[in-house]
C-alpha cells in the first residue's frame, strides 16, 4: 500500500496562491495578522510587494478587498472562518456580495478540527452563513490537490467565491490529473445501495466508510461535494434515484451547510431518506483534532452507521 | 466645467438640491437632512474636482467617490444627474419598485456610482480598498469618500483611518459631513464622535476644519488635499437640510419624506434662491 501524504487544505491555499502568482499578476492577497496561520506568510516572504496586511481588522479588511476588486482588479482575503465569514457577515454580505465583486475570501481553520483553540476559533456555522448570501460561491476541498485546482477556478470565475481550508494535516487523496469544475460534485466510488455525499476533510472518512460498508456487503456510492454552493443537483438527483438513501458528511453543523443543502433540494424534488452527519447543534471544545474528530463523532466508522440508518429508512 | 465658478456652482447645488427634493417626495421616503447638508461637497467634488466623464462613466483612470453615509443617495444622484450621467427627470423614481435609483447606492446600475455602501462605516474602508488599488497598480486615480458625522461611532471608520494611514495613501480624501444630527439627537446627546478632527489627526491623518458650504474653503482645503502626504480628512460643518428652512437643523428630517405642502413649500424656497443667485 502507497505511503499516505497528509497535508492541510491551508498548505495548500499558499502553494495556489505562489502558482497564480507566476501567471497573473492583477490580484493582490489581504490577511489580518493571521498569515503565520493562514499560511499566506509563504506568499508574503515572496510576493512582499502584492502582500498586504490588515491588522487585526476583518470587517475593515472585506470592505477594503470589495474596493480593490470595485477597480476591476482581484483579490484574496486571508482569515480564520469564524472571523472572515461570522465577525465580518455583514462586510461580506453588503461590501462583496450585494455588489457581486471578485473577491475570493481564503478562510482557514474551519470547524472542530482546529483543535486546541477551542470553540471560540472552531466555527462550524460558515457555511450556513454564505450558503444565504445571493450570488455567493462556496467551495470546500478535501485535500491539497483540490485546494490548488478550486483555488485556480475561483481566480477565474466572476463574483465572491468562500474557500474553505483546515489547520490539520489530511491524507491527500486526488493526483494530480484531478480535474476541479466549480459547481460539479465527483463521484469516486461507485454503488447503488446508498450515497454519501461528503465534504472537505470528511471526503476521505466517507472513503474509509465506504470499506467498511463492503465488508458488510453494503456498495455505497461516495461523491466528492466540494462545490456546496451552487449546489450539483444533477448529481444529487441521480443519487436520490438511483440509491435511494443518502447520507451526508460534513465538518460542519448539521443546521445549514451540506446536509441542508442536499435535503432542502431532495425535499423538492425528489423526497428521499437524507441523514445528515456533521456537528449536531453544539459548541466544539479545545483538544488534539483528531480525537475532537472521533469525539464528535466525524469518522468514517460513524458515516458507516448512519449509511445503515439511511438505508433502514428507505 | 473646467472654470465653473463660484456663482455657477452655487446654482448648480441649488439645483442639486431641488433634485433631492423631487427624489424624495417621490419616494415618500427617504433622507432629505443628511442629503441637503452634503449637496455642496459633492457639487464641488463632481463639478470641479474629480476626474471623470459622464459620458464613460467606467473609464479606468477616473477618480473614484464612495459615499460611505450611503442615506444620502438623493443628493448623489442628484448630483449625478445634474451633471449627465443621466435624466433628472428619473430623480422622482427614487425608491420606486423597477427604478434603479435604489434607496441606498447600487454600484451596478446606476451609471457613476462607484461603490454600493449604505450600511454605515464601511465605505470609508471601501474607499481605502479603492486608493490602495490605485497605488499598487499604479493606475494614479484619487478616492474621494464623505461620512457621516454619526457614522464616526463606527468602530471599521477608525480601523479603516488606522490602515489608510499605515500604509501611506495620500490619494485619499475623506470629507466629514458634519451636520451635528443624528437620529436619535444631537451627535453628542447621541453618542458623540467628536472631536472628529483631532481623532483623525490621533490616526495620523492631515486635517482641515471648514465650512462646508464654502466653495472657497472647499476648494482651499482640497488643495492641500493634493499636496498632502498622508491621506486627508475634510472636517466640514455642514448645516442639517440646509437651504430648505423648516428642515435646517432639525433632526426630524432626517429620514423622513415631505407631504404635498412642505414639498411645495421646499421646492418654492429653492427656486427662490435660485432665482437670487442669477
Amino acid at each position: 500500500m502507497a505511503e499516505v501524504i497528509k497535508k492541510a487544505t491551508r498548505d495548500g491555499y499558499c502553494a495556489g496562491l505562489l502558482k497564480l502568482a507566476e501567471k497573473y499578476d492583477d490580484f493582490v492577497v489581504l490577511d489580518a495578522d493571521l498569515a503565520e496561520a493562514t499560511k499566506t506568510v509563504v506568499f508574503k516572504k515572496q510576493y512582499p510587494e502584492r502582500f498586504y496586511d490588515c491588522g487585526i481588522a476583518e470587517q475593515n479588511m472585506v470592505s477594503i478587498a470589495a474596493g480593490i476588486a470595485a477597480t476591476g482588479k482581484k483579490v484574496f482575503c486571508s482569515s480564520f472562518a469564524m472571523f472572515a465569514a461570522g465577525r465580518a457577515f455583514e462586510q461580506v454580505r453588503n461590501a462583496v456580495c450585494y455588489p457581486h465583486l471578485n473577491v475570493i475570501i481564503g478562510a482557514t481553520h474551519a470547524g472542530i478540527s482546529v483543535g486546541e483553540d477551542g470553540a471560540t476559533h472552531q466555527c462550524c456555522e460558515d457555511i450556513a452563513l454564505m450558503r444565504t448570501l445571493p450570488g455567493m460561491t462556496i467551495i470546500n476541498p478535501a485535500d491539497t490537490v483540490e485546494t490548488e485546482k478550486a483555488l485556480e477556478a475561483a481566480y477565474n470565475h466572476d463574483g465572491p467565491v468562500y474557500m474553505r481550508f483546515g489547520r490539520l494535516a489530511v491524507p491527500v487523496i486526488f493526483d494530480e490529473d484531478y480535474k476541479f469544475e466549480i459547481g460539479k460534485g465527483v463521484e469516486l466510488k461507485e454503488g447503488n445501495d446508498v450515497t454519501i455525499i461528503a465534504t472537505g476533510l470528511m471526503v476521505n472518512e466517507a472513503l474509509i466508510a465506504h470499506d467498511l460498508l463492503k465488508e458488510e456487503g453494503i456498495n455505497a456510492r461516495i461523491i466528492n461535494m466540494a462545490t456546496i454552493k451552487p449546489l450539483d443537483t444533477e448529481i444529487v438527483l441521480k443519487a436520490a434515484k438511483e440509491t435511494g438513501a443518502i447520507v451526508t458528511a460534513e465538518e460542519h453543523s448539521v443546521i445549514g451547510g451540506l446536509g441542508s443543502a442536499v435535503a432542502e433540494y431532495l425535499a423538492e424534488t425528489c423526497p428521499t431518506p437524507v441523514v445528515k452527519l456533521g456537528v449536531y447543534d453544539k459548541f466544539g471544545q479545545s483538544g488534539p483534532a483528531n480525537e475532537l474528530l472521533d469525539l464528535y463523532g466525524l469518522r468514517g466508522k460513524d458515516i458507516a452507521e448512519k449509511a445503515k440508518k439511511a438505508i433502514a429508512l428507505k | 466645467m473646467d472654470c465653473v465658478t463660484k456663482k455657477e456652482l452655487q446654482h448648480i447645488a441649488n439645483n442639486v438640491r431641488i433634485g433631492i427634493i423631487e427624489g424624495v417626495y417621490g419616494a415618500k421616503a427617504g433622507h432629505p437632512g443628511g442629503s441637503l447638508s452634503c449637496a455642496d461637497i459633492l457639487t464641488y467634488l463632481y463639478f470641479k474636482e474629480m476626474n471623470i466623464d459622464p459620458k464613460d462613466p467606467k473609464k479606468a483612470d477616473r477618480d473614484r467617490l464612495v459615499l460611505s453615509k450611503g442615506h444620502a443617495a438623493p443628493a448623489l444622484y442628484s448630483v449625478l444627474a445634474n451633471r449627465g450621467y443621466f435624466s433628472v427627470d428619473e430623480l422622482p423614481t427614487l425608491r420606486h419598485i423597477d427604478s434603479r435609483l435604489q434607496g441606498h447606492p447600487d454600484m451596478k446600475n446606476i451609471p457613476g456610482v462607484d461603490m454600493s455602501s449604505g450600511s454605515l462605516g464601511q465605505g470609508i474602508s471601501a474607499a481605502v480598498g479603492m486608493a490602495l488599488s490605485s497605488k499598487h497598480f499604479g493606475d494614479n486615480f484619487r478616492v474621494f469618500t464623505i461620512l457621516g458625522d454619526g457614522e464616526c461611532e463606527e468602530g471599521q471608520v477608525w480601523e479603516a483611518a488606522m490602515f489608510a494611514a499605515n500604509k501611506g495613501l495620500n490619494n485619499l480624501v475623506a470629507f466629514v459631513d458634519f451636520n451635528n444630527l443624528q437620529i436619535d439627537g444631537s451627535c453628542d446627546e447621541v453618542n458623540s464622535p467628536c472631536p472628529i478632527d483631532k481623532k483623525f489627526e490621533a490616526f495620523n491623518w492631515n486635517v482641515a476644519v471648514i465650512d462646508g458650504h464654502d466653495f472657497d474653503e472647499i476648494e482651499a482645503a482640497l488643495e492641500k488635499a493634493k499636496a498632502s502626504d498622508k491621506p486627508f480628512c475634510i472636517v466640514a460643518k455642514t448645516t442639517k437640510g440646509k437651504g430648505v428652512s423648516y428642515m435646517e437643523n432639525n433632526c426630524g428630517w432626517h429620514g423622513k419624506a415631505p407631504g404635498t405642502e412642505d414639498y411645495e413649500t421646499a421646492i418654492k424656497e429653492l427656486t427662490a434662491i435660485g432665482e437670487s443667485l442669477k
